[in-house]
C-alpha cells in the first residue's frame, strides 16, 4: 500500500493493511516534523509538502517493488503527507512486515533511504518568525 | 517561393506543451502549470531558455533542475512534441 495523503498518517492502519498471520516482525519508521533546521538557524514552526503526484506514486510503486526483490517475501506500505505538516507530526511513514526482523528492519531501511533520494516530493520550512525556504535532502 | 515560404512556415510551427513546475521553480515563475509556445524542433532546454527570459532568477538553478517529459525523466537534449507534459523538477526533499 503506498500513497500521498493531505490528511495526518495513522501508522495503526497502514500495519492492519499489510500485515498477515505470516508475518511475525513489523518495522515502522516515522519520519516527523523537526524544530531545528540542518540549513537555518532560525526554529521551525511546521513544514510543508508538495509532490509531483503521478512521478511520485510510480517512484514509490518501484521502490515497493525492488524492496520485495532484495529482501523476499514482505508487505510494505509507504505513504507521505502533501500540505502543511505541524511539528512532531509524521510526515512520512514505511511500514515493513516480513517472517521475521532481519529482512523487516533491512527493508525498511532500504524503502525510506530510497524514498528520501528518488521520490518527487519537496519540502518548504516554515520558521517561526514567518520565513519560509525549501529544503533539499542531502541524498539527492 | 511560395514553396520556400512553405518550408520556412513549416520550421517555424509552434509547438505548445504544458509546463509544470514544482516548488522553489514554481515560485521563481510565479506559476505551477501553464501551456507554453515554444519553436518547431525546440528541445526541453529550448523551453528552459525562453523561461529563464521570463524570469531570470532560474539562472543558477539550471545546473540542479532535472526535468520530466510525459511522466518520465528526460533529457535536456529532448525534442518536444505538440501537446507534452514537462515538468521542472528541483532536488527533491521528501521524508
Amino acid at each position: 500500500m503506498i500513497g500521498l495523503s493531505a490528511e495526518p498518517l495513522d501508522v495503526e492502519t497502514l500495519v492492519q493493511a499489510v500485515k498477515t498471520k505470516a508475518h511475525g516482525a513489523v518495522v515502522t519508521f516515522l519520519g516527523t516534523t523537526r524544530e531545528t533546521s540542518p540549513d537555518d538557524p532560525r526554529p521551525v514552526a511546521a513544514l510543508e509538502y508538495e509532490a509531483y503526484e503521478t512521478m511520485a506514486l510510480e517512484e514509490l510503486r518501484a521502490i515497493e517493488r525492488e524492496t520485495r526483490e532484495r529482501f523476499g517475501p514482505l508487505g510494505i506500505a509507504m505513504m507521505h503527507r502533501t500540505g502543511r505538516v505541524a511539528l512532531g507530526e509524521p510526515s512520512v511513514v514505511v511500514v515493513v512486515v516480513a517472517p521475521h526482523r532481519g529482512a523487516a528492519f533491512d527493508a525498511c531501511r532500504y524503502a525510506i533511504d530510497a524514498l528520501k533520494a528518488r521520490v518527487a516530493v519537496w519540502k518548504r520550512e516554515i520558521y517561526q518568525d514567518g520565513g519560509a525556504a525549501w529544503i533539499a535532502n542531502t541524498t539527492s | 517561393m511560395a514553396a520556400h515560404t512553405g518550408a520556412g512556415a513549416a520550421a517555424a510551427a509552434t509547438v505548445t506543451v504544458r509546463v509544470l513546475a514544482f516548488a522553489r521553480l514554481r515560485e521563481l515563475l510565479g506559476f505551477g502549470e501553464r501551456a507554453v509556445g515554444v519553436p518547431g524542433g525546440a528541445t526541453v532546454e529550448t523551453l528552459w531558455s525562453v523561461l529563464a527570459e521570463q524570469a531570470p532568477a532560474l539562472a543558477g538553478l539550471r545546473a540542479s533542475t532535472r526535468f520530466a517529459r510525459n511522466g518520465a525523466l528526460a533529457d535536456a537534449t529532448t525534442v518536444l512534441h505538440e501537446g507534452d507534459e514537462i515538468a521542472l523538477l528541483p532536488p527533491v526533499g521528501g521524508g
